[in-house]
């Protein structure tokens, strides 16, 4: 028993899930970190023990995943194939010549170090909303609409009786819903795209009865609770003094200018508001794997370029909750294969196959729900980009006008853009669309800010092996 | 039908937190945030340059924003941290330490 390989799982979202059921049911043993007190990641996310919830909010199909994911997660734990680390927060996983292992922070308070050792790591850490800034975006009141979603699905509450539900994407379908459903006023959903344009890509969705039927199921939800729907319509400016009150919304032309004479007020205590998602990916950069974009890249196994280290979910790629499955299933049994030294023959296995399907579904969504062309005129000189540090526009547009900052990290440097709490993870989008640059992943040397005694005790002296730096002399990240 | 219902939620009692010295209902399993929001407040922060409110935005903890002094302790992510009886939760001002 003592000498099954073993398998860090850091995420218990359905990749992580997915993942760490498949090996351990290939004789691996798995311990699974979460940085949340349940398992389930964002799109599983259940209510709080202490609020004895006794029915989930998801659409039926979702619901029996979600108890065969449940089911056989309590089997693993009961048989010891897989350990649980709730509320354990990973800032950096380090690799050396005999594995891996993982540093956490325990708890809310996140003061406390601990340390699981490893041979093999699958990062499925899932993603973030990428919101891009608009006038009034700080506003108490505006809110992410996976945030709003989280705070409904965790805690059971809503941010106000009348909410505005905005952006870009498929996720605005489920928030207006779901927030319709507990009870908000949802006096519209503003949708800058135009999801008709969904249907250009007809062998896609031909191929995936199932996401049609979701599509359906959501736009049926809408109607009964009569949510009205803007297509090709954006918020340019969200008002209020202390709190938010009300938004204008705009029409948009088909080049993403707003229309001349559309513009009008809708009264509001919520937006919730989300243009698509970002991948987190400061484990897999501090241990040098390579990123395509802004995303890990992973091969046909999940496989990143680091030896050992498998990616799954949104954190190699945005495609929902079912590729995260997938991929998840593909990782673990990959990985489980190789620990255990024997073949894999991953193109057979059926998971492979919806996984091509559902990535060619998330490849039609992303083309019909890019945000709109022109969206960073819109955003005016006071309008804060940094939301940490209180950088306004006009200060970010001067460092790449008058200073010549062609880049995310000079304009950092010259602003301090990026340089607050959130490490950039909210504004790099815009820092980068306003400077003309390609997005690139907010570089964070950690995942989660550490206390300096933990990181004193964590260094070349705290454990036998090498030092922090990352192995083969690669140099970890580019920040 | 609220959220609650919906979920068919049967929380044990609630207990009394305050919020800048007001007392609020608070329930077992919730963040402070949700404590919060369920009591009406969706601000509970001043930035440290222009005094701005700020609460919940991303609400899984990445986007920082919604920091709040929790029984003297400030810059406490209110979207994780979950809600105890007597906690005193204060609005922080700017960096939590001025004062
Ligand atoms: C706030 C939010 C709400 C969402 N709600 C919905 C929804 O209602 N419907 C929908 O279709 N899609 C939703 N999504 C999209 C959702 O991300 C995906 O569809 C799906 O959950 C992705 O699965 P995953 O396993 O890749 O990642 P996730 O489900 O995001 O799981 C990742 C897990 O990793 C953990 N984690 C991350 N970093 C660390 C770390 N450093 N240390 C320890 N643990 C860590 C997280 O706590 C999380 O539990 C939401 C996204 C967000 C951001
Ligand atoms: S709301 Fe973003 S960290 Fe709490």
């Amino acid at each position: 028993m003592a000498d099954r390989p073993r398998l860090a799982v850091i995420g218990a979202g359905p990749a992580g899930l997915a993942a760490a059921l498949a090996a351990a049911a290939s004789g691996v043993r798995v311990t699974l970190v979460d940085s949340a007190p349940q398992a389930g990641g964002q799109f599983y996310r259940q209510p709080a023990a202490g609020l004895a919830a006794r029915r989930s909010q998801a659409p039926h199909h979702h619901r029996r995943t979600w108890r065969r994911l449940r089911t056989g997660l309590d089997r693993q734990l009961a048989a010891g194939g897989v350990t649980h680390l709730a509320d354990h927060h990973v800032w950096c996983v380090e690799r050396h010549t005999d594995g891996f292992t993982v540093h956490a922070l325990l708890g809310p308070a996140q003061e406390d170090g601990v340390t699981v050792d490893a041979d093999a790591v699958v990062l499925a850490t899932g993603g973030y909303e990428k919101v891009l800034p608009f006038p009034g975006w700080t506003l108490p009141g505006v809110v992410t609409a996976g945030g709003a979603q989280a705070m409904l699905k965790g805690g059971l509450v809503l941010p106000g009786r009348t909410v505005v539900v905005a952006g870009t994407g498929p996720l605005l379908l489920p928030v207006a819903t779901g927030l319709a459903a507990a009870g908000a006023r949802v006096a519209a959903l503003v949708e800058s795209a135009d999801p008709k344009t969904l249907a250009r890509h007809a062998r896609v969705l031909s191929a995936l009865p199932a996401k049609l039927a979701e599509g359906a199921g959501h736009a049926a939800r809408l109607l009964r609770h009569r949510v009205p729907v803007l297509v090709g319509h954006v918020v340019v400016e969200a008002h209020g003094g202390e709190r938010l009150d009300a938004v204008t919304v705009a029409a948009l032309d088909a080049g993403g200018r707003v229309r001349p004479g559309t513009r009008r007020r809708i009264a509001c205590g919520t937006l919730a508001v989300g243009h698509g998602m970002l991948p987190h990916t400061d484990l897999a950069a501090t241990l040098g794997c390579r990123l395509d974009g802004v995303a890990v890249r992973v091969d046909d196994e999940q496989r990143t370029d680091v030896p050992g280290v498998w990616a799954a979910g949104e954190a190699t790629g945005v495609g929902g909750a079912d590729l995260a499955l997938a991929e998840g299933h593909i990782a673990g049994r990959s990985a489980a294969a190789r620990l255990t030294g024997r073949r894999s023959e991953a193109r057979t296995w059926a998971a492979a196959r919806s996984r091509a399907a559902l990535r060619a579904f998330s490849a039609a969504l992303d083309a019909v729900y890019a945000p709109p062309a022109h969206w960073a005129e819109r955003i005016t000189g006071d309008t804060l980009v940094c939301r940490c540090e209180e950088v306004p526009a006009s200060a970010v547009r001067a460092a790449v006008g008058e200073l010549g900052a062609g880049d995310v990290r000079t304009v950092k440097l010259l602003t301090r853009a990026g340089m607050g709490w959130c490490q950039g993870r909210m504004c790099a989008p815009a820092v980068a669309a306003l400077a003309g640059c390609p997005p690139t992943p907010a570089g964070t040397p950690f995942a989660r800010p550490v206390p300096l005694d933990v990181l004193a005790g964590q260094g070349p002296d705290a454990r036998t092996g090498p030092p922090l730096d990352a192995p083969d002399g690669k140099d970890s990240h580019d920040d | 039908m609220n959220a609650k219902e919906l979920a068919g939620a049967r929380p044990g009692p609630a207990f009394t937190v305050t919020f800048d010295g007001r007392e609020i209902d608070a329930l077992p399993g919730q963040t402070v945030a949700a404590a919060l929001w369920a009591a009406g407040v969706i601000s509970w922060r001043r930035t440290r340059g222009a005094g701005r409110p700020r609460g919940v935005f991303c609400g899984i903890g990445v986007c920082f924003d919604c920091l709040v002094t929790v029984n003297g302790r400030p810059n406490q992510r209110a979207c994780l941290v979950p809600v105890r009886p007597g906690d005193a939760i204060r609005t922080q001002e700017g960096t939590g330490h001025d004062g």
